[in-house]
């Protein structure tokens, strides 16, 4: 096992709820650099898995390193070197544009001439340098979506995990956050993503779906296709899905 | 009743700076599955709200099956069926007892109206004895349907009901919807996917409380004004930056594996894309001419708009 190539690597990673298997033996690596997508239908089990990775809960059983560090051990030091963003939780909507930055900054341990330096960096990005003092609840969902990403990695992170970070945004909004992922990808920062839309599926370089707690396949968008007989992966993830219900 | 089982002129509503429905005007006939397509912040919710009863417009006339959505609010809640946004059955009742509860409140007998739910309710059955907070998400979704059916509506509203669900459960819900269609119930249904379009009779797209079009989804992709090609290379962005550099390329936008390229009619084919990007030293695998989908519609309306 090559350490220095991997973000995440997972081996025999189990989670029980009781007499519940969330997490049924996922074994996989994410490399460094990687758009990695994690697929699977609700319920399958991913969330249980990202809170783990993240360093939020401990698996029952497993050897598990996140950017090199332990999840047993180890988890104040991942928090400190991951990102995250989600859908439902990413920015304080009461607070300004840059108040939040410099409250995540300085909860990542960031100097506050680097805050200032890495939000106004970000900002001129997206070209929204005048709404630095605006309140987050007046911007729309678009921009907001956009700022929680850029917040989630200006501590320039070895991975950040991305929970549904698309869900209900615009088509065009929806392009323009996946421009910044591969930024970020090329950055040398690894993306860890979840997604209920499959053409986004499409831009990871690799992908795993999960089914009933178990990773049913593991490869790029591409080969998938090719051994699911399958012209999309919409149609690889109802084909494997449906199957394992069926079953 | 007329033809139409909704019908709005001029709706509008405003929450401080926001104009949340702008000047909407729309009819949905009887037996009609109508989608609103349209991100979050369109105005879906609040135009659901207004149609069902929940909420009044600043101005504008609202009216469903007949019904005046103001002035005849008590008899249009008796023939309606909502499923709101946000799971709201009670989290503390059973299954069983949430889906009792509804049917109580609108006086319906569960057994003669049980042939509309049995599809859905025959999945979730297995745990009529489970609290509703401790279902699964799916399962919340196919009880709180069961609800807002269980009294027979003449019209059924969805906000938003396949949000958050796997690409498996969204295409059940469909294949339910469009059962409940052949009982004879319209069905009116938010969705922000755009793939779900074509699954509806007639569509309208919504974006900043303004419909952009409406129509049935072939007419609007038959609308669509580029003639579009896709195409794919190893190298997505740098496809995209290359192509817009082409004068008679209008639009380059990322679908899947693909890029999308909207180019003036009659300027442009397969060879002559293929030749440009073979110029700039552009790795490509594939081009070729395809007809628009609906998000191709939504995007080019959506920069129009902001022009």
């Amino acid at each position: 096992m090559n350490n220095a190539e991997t973000a995440i690597e997972a081996k025999d990673m189990v989670k029980r709820f009781g007499s519940f298997i969330a997490n049924d033996h996922l074994t996989f690596s994410v490399y460094k650099g990687e758009i990695f997508g994690f697929l699977g239908a609700n319920g399958a089990g991913k969330t249980t898995a990202i809170r783990i990775l993240c360093g939020l809960s401990k698996p029952t059983s497993g050897e598990i390193r996140v950017a090199g560090f332990n999840v047993f051990t180890e988890t104040e030091k991942i928090k400190k070197h991951i990102g995250y963003m989600s859908q439902r939780f990413s920015l304080y909507e009461d607070l300004t544009v840059f108040e939040n930055f410099r409250f995540y900054g300085g909860i990542y341990g960031m100097s506050r001439s680097a805050i200032r330096e890495k939000t106004s960096e970000m900002l001129g990005k997206l070209g929204i340098t005048e709404l630095r003092n605006t309140i987050i609840a007046s911007l729309p969902l678009g921009i907001r979506q956009k700022l929680a990403f850029s917040v989630a990695i200006m501590h320039t992170p070895e991975i950040v995990f991305l929970d549904e970070p698309t869900g209900g945004v615009d088509p065009i909004t929806r392009r323009q956050f996946w421009t910044m992922i591969y930024e970020a990808a090329a950055s040398g920062i690894t993306v860890f993503v979840t997604t209920h839309y499959m053409d986004e599926a499409e831009y990871c370089n690799r992908v795993s779906i999960m089914v009933d707690g178990r990773i049913e396949a593991l490869d790029t968008p591409a080969k998938l296709k090719a051994r699911y007989e399958a012209a999309s992966m919409n149609d690889v993830f109802i084909k494997l899905a449906r199957n394992t219900i069926e079953k | 009743m007329s033809e139409y089982a909704i019908n709005c002129i001029g709706l509008n509503k405003r929450y401080g700076k926001t104009q949340a429905l702008d000047n909407l005007s729309f009819s949905v006939k009887q037996g009609e599955i109508f989608g609103f397509i349209g991100p979050d912040g369109a105005g879906k919710t609040t135009l659901f709200r207004i149609l069902t009863t929940l909420l009044l417009a600043d101005s504008g006339t609202a009216s469903v099956a007949g019904f005046d959505v103001v002035r005849d609010y008590k008899a249009l809640r008796k023939i309606l069926g909502y499923m709101p946004g946000k799971f709201s059955l009670y989290q503390d009742l059973t299954v069983e007892e949430n889906l009792t509860f509804f049917a109580g409140i609108f006086k319906a007998n569960i057994k003669e109206n049980y042939y509309l739910i049995k599809d859905i309710y025959d999945q979730i059955a297995p745990f009529a004895r489970r609290r509703a907070g401790k279902l699964s998400g799916g399962m919340k979704q196919k009880l709180a349907l069961s609800c807002a059916l269980i009294h027979k509506p003449v019209v059924l509203v969805l906000d938003e009901p396949t949000t958050g669900v796997d690409a498996v459960s969204r295409r059940e819900f469909w294949e339910m919807l469009i059962r409940l269609k052949k009982e004879g119930i319209t069905i009116i249904v938010a969705t922000p996917y755009m793939d779900e379009a074509i699954l509806c009779d007639r569509v309208a797209l919504i974006q900043h409380g303004k419909i952009l079009v409406t129509g049935t989804p072939s007419f609007i992709t038959g609308a669509y004004p580029w003639k579009l090609f896709r195409v794919r290379s190893n190298n997505t962005l740098n496809l995209i930056s290359q192509l817009k550099k082409h004068p008679d390329i209008h639009s380059a936008d990322m679908f899947g594996e693909y890029v999308h390229a909207g180019t003036e009619h009659g300027k442009l084919n397969t060879e002559a894309i293929h030749a440009f990007l073979e110029a700039s030293g552009t790795v490509m695998t594939e081009v070729s001419e395809i007809p628009a989908g609906i998000e191709d519609c939504f995007i080019d309306l959506m920069r129009k708009e902001n022009e």
